[in-house]
């Protein structure tokens, strides 16, 4: 599986770590929510096909991904920085 | 007048550094390996948004103007210089003193500065064969026509951090963790036997 970093290029699999399921939101850390907590920690969509992830290039430039990538195929649809698209967020648009 | 004793940096390397032909040179060497010891090794680092002041302050200091984009870098023997990743360079000087000049540009508003000139080995490979044998150990396109002169590159080999950088048409600069340079240069050796290989 080749995953192309927006800053490397096409790279191997192999130089990249996955970091978790791109669709939680963690609950303000203050928060007492435990159903926030819960589905923050235990819910998963678990999809056949299309699924948003994080992973990061730690073999290569150690920038953290966004991506998608379908369950199915493992056909990479789009990837991008998370720092990026971090700060879309804060001007308003969802990544 | 006592003579000044000036700390020697011991190399990694030394217990396996065997200067002399290797493997199959009896056909020719086709891959010369050194060690380069530059005295400096820094790893400078901007902010987001500061990215083009610091490469102002990288041509300040070291003369070298780096092309925008993606681990854009240049060489002039003496001085190196690229991209490894998103705002975050490689420079190196064959001299010492490096970081001191880069602390005086590098204002806390532009970015960070940091000294790994004993933190990291610096190993070349040069020679008509040197693509051939680079390609045996990392999954990186090595032609000139995707790896352009002076261009950097950051990538693993079993782990084995690595930033390379091309300083000739034939020639590559590899940048190692200092505490995996030995075994690293002993796969290279491997990796080189059988062009043949000198180490100067
Ligand atoms: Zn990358």
């Amino acid at each position: 599986m080749l995953i192309t970093c927006p800053y490397c290029g096409p790279r191997d699999v192999i130089e990249f770590t996955y970091q978790g399921d791109g669709n939680r939101e963690r609950p303000n850390p203050a928060s007492q929510d435990l159903e926030a907590w819960n589905a923050y920690v235990y819910d998963r969509l678990n999809p056949a096909g299309d699924h948003n992830e994080i992973w990061q290039h730690s073999g290569g430039c150690r920038a953290h991904l966004r991506m998608v990538r379908n369950t199915l195929t493992h056909e990479i649809s789009s990837v991008a920085f998370v720092r990026g698209a971090a700060a879309n967020t804060k001007s308003g648009g969802k990544p | 007048m006592a003579e000044h004793q000036i700390p020697q940096r011991q190399s990694p390397l030394e217990p396996d550094y065997r200067v002399g032909s290797h493997g199959d040179f009896e056909h020719g060497v086709d891959v010369i390996l050194t060690e380069t010891r530059p005295g400096s090794i820094l790893q400078l680092a901007a902010w987001p948004g500061e990215e083009k002041m610091l490469m102002s302050a990288i041509r300040a200091i070291t003369g070298l103007a780096l092309p925008d984009g993606a681990g854009g870098g240049a060489t002039d023997g003496a001085r190196a210089a690229f991209g490894f990743a998103p705002g975050r360079f490689t420079v190196v000087d064959e001299t010492e003193g490096l970081a001191a000049s880069f602390a005086r540009v590098v204002t806390p508003a532009i970015g960070t500065v940091t000294d790994l000139s004993h933190g990291r080995t610096a190993i070349r490979i040069a020679g008509p064969k040197a693509e051939w044998v680079l390609a045996k150990l990392f999954a990186i396109d090595f032609a000139l026509s995707a790896f352009p002169l002076g261009a950097g590159r950051s990538t693993t080999h079993h782990d084995v951090f690595t930033q390379i950088q091309r300083t000739g048409a034939d020639q590559f600069d590899m940048y190692v963790f200092r505490s995996f340079a030995r075994s690293f240069w002993k796969t290279l050796c491997h990796a080189s036997e059988e062009v043949g290989y000198e180490v100067q």
